[in-house]
């Protein structure tokens, strides 16, 4: 059985992807920054690739120390180089908390790891606090499709395991004089431990901004009624300088792509304005978009759920506010422009 | 007395609610609006097993029972009555009589097709000058060596521009009245039979209805069912099955009217309000309800009387009688609930409502049920 | 080839409603159904079984309850299916349920195990992984697309950006997203032979090679401490009988007063 006292630290898994780090490990390195100060420990980084860029970055971001692992098989992503290279940093390090971003990687890499060195690991947290009483880490999660949260600990067993989504935690502010050493790990990976074949790796970058990182969305659902109608919600959105996403009903009746998709098995976005358009609200909707900072929805029916997490509500036909609303906003663009 | 569903028809209707909601609701304005039979529908309810649910494996069937099928029936009928019809005159009326009264060649060469969904079946009975009076036939069919020779013609007949095999009455000998009419499987290939026009109708637009023409039509002996003169017993007893099913399709009609007006009254908002919370909205919904429940209690006991060898004939009017009356009055208030709106074709209950009106009139009318429930009480 | 599928009866998520008075879920009246990742992992084996003629069998751990999930994907096309059910094994989270499953796999022979990604009740993803490490067998998570080819499977592995097409020997252990197939429809003949041909294999504690503490919730490292609903975010003001034009005027004064715009 591991003593607990034997563990220190906060460790963040570095994600890069074409050798660029991921924004949300940032995020978790912000995040990890504030529980090792509560538990007055240090937050490191931990990266695995090679000619990772700009790992310096990660200093700048908050980390107090960089672990680098190095090594040609690291580079691209595969699940038991990779746990294996974890597995041994943290047996040498014994970290007391171990986050990953809850993303294609870390949902993959996590759970084989955790069950590796048999501890526990807790998904999708929203908030990470330490219980003031016993210094263990309580992850606080969404379950039964986002209907209920749940406060998990890890009593007995360590590393303390998390993953989050992208966009949840915030990244520190940078500060490029931070400099911080890199310290190289070196792990022997072997042929045996490539336990699948890469045949192809494919990119498929599409040209639409990511709706996480927009800080407006216009986002429409099933009440929009047809792909055409999206049009007065591109001009809303283009008029303020935002982006247009939508509920899961939209994509299922491919009126917009999965990428803009917000909600339980979409994305999370807290931008700084959502305007729901004919979205009824349904929870695992609301799951995605319910930290937004400021919420206008607008719905022909008065009892969508979603007018109990506005903060203004408008029952109407959105067809008609929208474009509506395009001719006050134009109205007052132009205003602007003859001041 | 158990009211409840077994788990497997639990199962069986969860297969019927996701095919309905995801095949058929979908596409039943199209089908009512193009007056066109739901072809691709039929091929895959085929390749479900849902063209010939109640009939032994043994011909090509599923198995079940009678209550299994005409649950599909009315799990079809919420979202579309053409399909509902479509299985019920293919099951009932066609399947049916071979599976009851033919002989084991004929159930080998036409039922296991049928029953697979490989060849879609209909009924002919009725005439120009022979509907609720159906014991008027004037379709002759005489014997000429290995054949009959079929002459006439029918009206009116569901399923007819698609189907493949015919169950077709005439009349053998005239002198004998009823028992001088005979039941013939009658295959569309056969040279001399046309189909004939399709009627432009109120409803159930999807159902090719046409008129089947023989002009000195040769039908092989052996596809007579029964002997000469059973036909007009045969057809009595295979319309007491096809009731079963018509009332099952009015009883899919009325509930699913019922199910679109309670999504629209709680969307719909007159007087600063929810029309869901008006009294009179919520009591008519309550009365409604309460009559659709009534006429399943009745389509269910019918099927199950059937499925257990209790005469039906009685149950089968009894169910028809209520469930299309009910049908009809719940389409209607319907499409009342629903307002202006109601009559648009942008909401689906006036196309129940035209819909159900066939309901109260064919395999049968309403009088004729009546007629078949006093008779059992004088 | 032989194919075992794991899948989870888990109640529909999207059907389920708070109480808005007193901010509890109602549960009654939501219909459970094949978690939708599973089942399309499900479709997919019998994809496998059309092609290749491959077995497939169908396991799920839960409670008795469950049997109904095992017929529908018996009525699928599944060959055989497994309940393992004991309340030795309840209250485990995804370390003592994929080790429990894990010990019933071991004793079974197989090619090729399928899981969903995730449960839209747990959504955590883990106990695909979890479950090939116990098992010392390779996986791949987020399949989206796949091939046999001899004794290797060739996959499409999705990722947020792109994808990776990979081959890994059998046995292994794929978990798979709904995006991959749309599973198929029961058949009316095969809902009848579940129910009146086939019988359920059980499995329970006593046919497992574990102890009672490493299992369950006694063996789970880790402990729901609390749970709790939402609750609603209050409300904020419902603007009810404006037209078109109003509205817009309201909405573009509210923007004006938070600094939107």
């Amino acid at each position: 059985m591991m003593d607990k006292k034997d563990y220190r630290g906060v460790f963040v898994f570095v994600e890069q992807k074409n050798k660029e780090i991921e924004n949300v490990s940032l995020e978790l390195i912000g995040e990890g920054k504030k529980l090792a100060q509560e538990l007055d420990q240090k937050v490191t980084a931990v990266v695995l690739g090679k000619g990772v860029k700009e790992i310096e970055k990660l200093g700048h971001y908050g980390a107090d120390n960089i672990i680098y692992v190095e090594n040609k098989d690291l580079d691209i992503y595969m699940t038991e180089p990779y746990t294996k290279a974890l597995k041994e940093v943290i047996e040498n390090k014994k970290p007391e908390i171990v986050l990953f971003g809850a993303t294609a990687i870390g949902r993959d890499v996590a759970p084989r790891l955790a069950g590796r060195i048999h501890t526990g690991l807790t998904a999708d947290c929203t908030k990470l606090e330490i219980n003031e009483e016993n210094s263990d880490l309580m992850m606080t999660r969404p379950a039964f499709g986002g209907n209920i949260m749940a406060t998990i600990e890890c009593p007995d067993h360590r590393p303390q395991m998390a993953t989050v989504r992208p966009g949840v935690m915030q990244k520190e502010e940078k500060d490029t004089s931070r400099k911080v050493e890199i310290e190289k790990f070196d792990v022997r990976i072997e042929e045996k431990d490539k336990t699948y074949e890469i045949l192809e790796v494919v990119e498929e970058k599409s040209n639409k901004i990511d709706i996480q990182e927009a800080n407006i969305l216009v986002s429409g659902g099933r009440g929009v009624g047809s792909p055409d109608n999206f049009k007065a919600l591109e001009e809303t959105a283009q008029i303020l300088g935002g982006v247009v996403s939508s509920s899961r009903a939209a994509v299922d009746s491919d009126w917009m792509p999965k990428e803009v998709q917000v909600g339980q098995t979409g994305k999370t976005v807290r931008p700084d304005l959502y305007i729901a358009c004919g979205i009824s609200g349904a929870i695992q909707h609301l799951a995605g978009m319910e930290e937004s900072e400021f919420i206008v929805a607008i719905n022909k029916d008065e009892t969508a759920p979603i007018f109990e997490t506005s903060d203004v509500g408008i029952v109407g036909d959105l067809n008609k506010v929208v474009p509506a609303l395009n001719e006050e906003l134009k109205k007052l663009e132009k205003e602007k422009e003859s001041l | 007395m158990n009211y409840n569903l077994t788990e497997e028809q639990k199962l069986l209707k969860k297969l019927y609610k996701e095919f309905t909601v995801n095949e058929v609701e979908p596409i039943a304005g199209e089908i009512d609006e193009e007056e066109r039979f739901p072809v691709e529908t039929v091929e895959k309810m085929k390749n479900n097993g849902m063209l010939g649910i109640p009939f032994p494996k043994k011909y090509g069937g599923q198995g079940g029972d009678i209550l299994a099928y005409i649950m599909l029936v009315e799990e079809l009928s919420k979202a579309c009555g053409t399909t509902g019809v479509v299985l019920s005159a293919h099951t009932s009326l066609c399947c049916g009589p071979i599976y009851e009264f033919g002989t084991e060649e004929q159930k080998q060469k036409y039922l296991e097709p049928l029953a697979k969904g490989e060849k879609l079946g209909a009924f002919g009975l009725t005439e120009a000058n022979a509907g609720t009076d159906a014991a008027g036939q004037q379709t002759k069919a005489v014997l000429d060596g290995d054949h009959y020779i079929l002459n006439g013609s029918k009206i009116f007949i569901t399923n007819a521009a698609n189907a493949d095999v015919f169950i077709v009455l005439a009349m053998t000998d005239k002198s004998k009245g009823t028992r001088g009419i005979s039941a013939f499987i009658v295959e569309k290939e056969y040279e001399g039979f046309t189909i004939g026009k399709k009627e432009l109708k109120m409803g159930i637009k999807g159902s090719a209805t046409c008129e089947l023409i023989f002009e000195n039509v040769k039908v092989p002996k052996e596809n007579l069912i029964g002997k000469e003169g059973k036909g007009f017993s045969i057809a009595m007893k295979t319309l007491d099955g096809g009731r079963i099913g018509i009332a099952a399709q009015a009883l899919g009609l009325a509930q699913g009217a019922i199910d679109e007006t309670v999504k629209y009254v709680k969307e719909r908002k007159q007087f600063g309000r929810s029309i869901s919370k008006f009294q009179n909205t919520q009591f008519q919904l309550a009365d409604m309800q309460t009559k659709v429940d009534a006429a399943r209690l009745l389509v269910y006991r019918a099927a199950f009387n059937k499925d257990n060898r209790i005469p039906y004939s009685n149950e089968a009017a009894m169910a028809k009688l209520f469930a299309s009356e009910t049908a009809m009055e719940v389409t209607n208030k319907a499409v009342q609930l629903h307002g202006g709106y109601g009559y648009t074709r942008e909401y689906p209950v006036e196309r129940m409502m035209r819909d159900a009106k066939i309901t109260e009139i064919y395999e049968g009318t309403s009088e004729v049920m009546k007629m078949v429930v006093s008779a059992n009480m004088l | 080839m032989k194919i075992i599928v794991c899948i989870k009866q888990v109640p529909d998520t999207t059907e389920v409603r708070l109480n808005p008075e007193t901010g509890t879920l109602i549960r009654e009246g939501v219909p459970s159904i094949i978690n939708p990742d599973d089942k399309c992992g499900l479709e997919a084996a019998l994809v496998l079984k059309d092609k290749y003629d491959a077995q497939v069998t169908v396991l799920t751990m839960g409670p008795t309850q469950a049997d109904f999930a095992l017929k529908e994907a018996l009525a699928m096309g599944a060959d055989e299916a497994i309940l393992m059910t004991d309340r030795a094994f309840a209250g485990a989270d995804t370390w003592s349920t994929s080790l429990t499953l894990a010990k019933a796999l071991e004793k079974m022979d197989f090619d090729l195990i399928i899981a969903g990604r995730q449960a839209i009740d747990g959504d955590t993803a883990q106990v695909g992984p979890e479950l090939a490490e116990h098992l010392k067998i390779p996986h791949v998570s987020y399949v989206e697309a796949l091939e046999k080819d001899e004794n290797s499977l060739i996959l499409k592995r999705r990722f947020e950006d792109g994808y990776h097409k990979v081959k890994v020997k059998t046995p292994c252990l794929i978990t798979t997203l709904s995006e991959m197939n749309r599973p198929r429809y029961m058949k009316v003949g095969l809902i009848y032979d579940a129910h009146r041909e086939k019988e359920i294999k059980k499995i329970t504690f006593d046919d497992l090679d574990i102890r009672k503490e490493e299992i369950g919730l006694k063996g789970s490292p880790t402990k729901v401490k609390k749970s709790f609903t939402k609750g609603a975010k209050t409300a904020g003001k419902l603007y009810k009988d404006l037209d078109e034009k109003e509205a817009a005027k309201l909405i573009v004064e509210k923007l004006k007063e938070k600094f939107i715009i």
